[in-house]
């Protein structure tokens, strides 16, 4: 679908321009979003899109299906609700890294543990933008921060090995500039039967990029071109050449139960009875 | 037993708390284990599934408040249940449910605080916290019951007012109520009121989810009907959009709070003891309440014209009961399980017509008929 046609269909167009700062990568996340629903031919009366706090958060505002901006960290937690009452639901939660690891880890574990059918998809983009510059918990080691100006001694984690030791049944990690692979992902992620999880690599040249002397936009993409390794390609090399790099694509997909519909067979089973 | 005998049956408040949800519609419950209230999410874990509804123990306190409020915007009835720290937890989504109008029954079986204090003793120490719980101003509806009975008959009118006035209505019962067995009678159909959110009559393209007049409700439509609507935690307008103007925040604010203020006769319930020619009256709530009505009858014995006030509806609070009573009466006592939180309402609405005298336990026991009636007799 042209883009014009793609943003007539699931975009509140009155709501553009959006707020997102000159540069940054959320943007391409959210046209990924929309062309992976658009792939799966979600029906968009049937489809909720829902979101925490940050810059990420207010991606919904800009989609045209039932969304729901919640408290900062929780929307996988209203999003259960969601989907629980409603199973014939599609949906999809927005977050970013500080929402998602830090606030609202406990909910991303358990979502992930009961595997419940919903898309998660992860604006990482290392920093807390909407506070202006505060290091989160994937802010690598020793990368500045408003709150960390001598240098961040907190050990950032991998929320993709997080997810899936949690449960999680389809875990991948694209980035924004790999932009093809991460509709791709996205798409799969919400084909899936359970709890999908998707890491996105994004950039904020204005609180991260700028701080940590990493240029602007453009070159912070170029990072990401040179510090993605694709999962073929990584399963290749010895752990030592993937020493400050990072692995997109899908690296993880299992079958299992999922939570509405083991809930509905209780119910058929009561009926039954 | 015939048909039109009445059957009574053997129950705790939390047991009744169940079937009145059960009546009232429930399809969905969300929880968190915590004594005194878990017999809540035991007694629903067990039924909803029978009857189609969905329940789900989440990972904590917050995370529940967090499912009640999204399965009620696909159109479900929610509750949660909980007490004291699982209360303070709640607090951040229940004004979220309350900014978003998103209709939902919160029940907080109250025990002895601060902190995990005496997590198996009763209290009526969250009174202000039912009120002011959550940040920001805020439309508040809180019902207390003093009999098991009367926790059946409340968890329906909950639901009714959370679906009538489109915000979390908060069941401020207690450790007494929610442990205590008596024998009620579970209504039959038709014998109460069931109450549904109004839905939109208008197609989507003319929906305004937050269209309504200064002091109005707005109809809601359900996640997944087609609506494709946006609800935020933000100030709104009318759209459901944010503008970040301080006069949206100005109009939602107030009319957030004036739905509720402008309808108190649809809201307020009181029950009023013996006050026709009462010299002295008791304000009490819940099972303090009980206590109350056994001094008054003790201290009619004696000749002490004593009359009772019992707010079931605890928020709004019942300001014009008070107020009549003060004009009436020379002396108010107001005995309550916390050291003085009911009795700050009683004394801000007496405005001086009556003197207002505090009796109060935060010993985790009830306070007895005997202890209010030498409060009676060194008062009047």
């Amino acid at each position: 679908m042209a883009m014009k046609e793609l943003l007539t269909k699931y975009t509140r167009m009155d709501k553009l321009p959006h707020i997102w700062c000159p540069g940054c990568g959320h943007g391409i996340i959210l046209g990924s979003v929309i062309r992976a629903i658009d792939r799966q031919k979600l029906d968009p009366g049937k489809t909720s899109v829902i979101s925490g706090i940050g810059c990420s958060g207010r991606a919904p505002g800009y989609m045209k299906f039932d969304t729901l901006h919640t408290t900062h960290g929780r929307a996988l937690a209203f999003a259960t609700g969601v989907k629980l009452a409603r199973p014939e639901l599609n949906v999809i939660v927005l977050t970013g890294d500080g929402d998602c690891a830090a606030i609202g880890g406990n909910h991303l574990i358990h979502a992930a543990r009961r595997n419940i059918d919903l898309t998660t998809v992860v604006f990482n983009n290392y920093i807390y933008g909407m506070t202006s510059g505060q290091y989160s918990p994937l802010t690598p080691h020793m990368k500045l921060a408003t709150t960390a100006p001598y240098g961040n001694i907190d050990q950032s984690f991998d929320l993709c090995n997080l997810v899936t030791a949690a449960g999680g049944t389809y875990v991948a990690r694209g980035t924004v500039y790999h932009t093809q692979m991460l509709i791709g992902l996205i798409a799969e992620g919400i084909a899936h039967k359970g709890f999908s999880f998707i890491e996105v690599i994004t950039h904020c040249p204005t609180y991260y990029g700028r701080r940590n002397r990493m240029g602007d936009a453009v070159d912070m993409m170029n990072w990401q071109k040179e510090h993605a390794v694709p999962v073929k390609a990584a399963a290749k090399l010895p752990p030592e050449k993937l020493e400050g790099k990072f692995v997109i694509g899908e690296l993880h997909r299992s079958e299992g139960p999922e939570y509405t519909e083991e809930y509905q067979r209780i119910i058929d089973r009561l009926e039954r009875e | 037993m015939g048909k039109n005998e009445i059957e009574a049956v053997l129950m705790s408040g939390n047991e009744a708390c169940v079937e009145g949800a059960l009546l009232a519609g429930i399809n969905f419950f969300a929880g968190y284990p915590i004594t005194p209230s878990t017999e809540i999410a035991e007694g629903l874990a067990e039924r909803l599934p029978r009857v189609g509804g969905k329940f789900i123990q989440m990972e904590d306190e917050i995370a529940s408040m967090a499912a009640v409020a999204g399965a009620s915007l696909t159109g479900a009835k929610a509750m949660t249940a909980t007490s004291g720290p699982g209360f303070s937890l709640k607090q951040e989504n229940i004004g979220f449910a309350a900014a978003t109008e998103i209709p939902c029954v919160v029940v907080n079986v109250q025990r002895f605080g601060p902190s995990t204090g005496l997590p198996t003793s009763p209290s009526q120490a969250d009174i202000m916290q039912a009120r002011w719980g959550t940040h920001g101003d805020h439309p508040a509806i809180a019902l207390m019951p003093a009999s098991v009975q009367e926790s059946l008959t409340l968890t329906i009118t909950a639901f009714n007012l959370a679906e009538e006035f489109r915000t979390p209505v908060i069941l401020l019962m207690d450790e007494i109520i929610g442990h205590m067995r008596e024998g009620i009678v579970i209504p039959r159909k038709g014998e109460y009121v069931i109450k549904n959110r109004a839905k939109p009559t208008v197609s989507p393209k003319e929906y305004l989810p937050y269209g309504a007049e200064p002091d109005g409700v707005p109809p809601m439509a359900n996640f997944g009907d087609g609506y494709r609507y946006h609800v935020t935690g933000l100030i709104h307008d009318e759209t459901g959009f944010p503008r970040g103007r301080g006069s949206d925040g100005d109009y939602l604010v107030r009319r957030l709070v004036n739905k509720v203020m402008s309808r108190l006769d649809q809201i307020l319930m009181v029950e009023e003891v013996e006050m026709e020619d009462a010299r002295l009256a008791l304000v009490a709530c819940g099972p303090v309440a009980r206590s109350a009505k056994r001094a008054l009858i003790l201290a009619r014995e004696q000749g002490i014209k004593v009359g009772l006030v019992r707010p079931i509806t605890i928020w709004p609070f019942p300001e014009e009961a008070i107020k009549a009573a003060a004009q009436k009466v020379d002396a108010i006592i107001v005995p309550e399980l916390n050291l003085g939180q009911i009795a700050l309402e009683v004394e801000r609405n007496a405005c001086g017509n009556a003197t207002v005298h505090r009796l109060n336990r935060v010993d985790a026991e009830l306070i007895t008929p005997d202890e209010i009636l030498a409060k009676i007799q060194e008062v009047k």
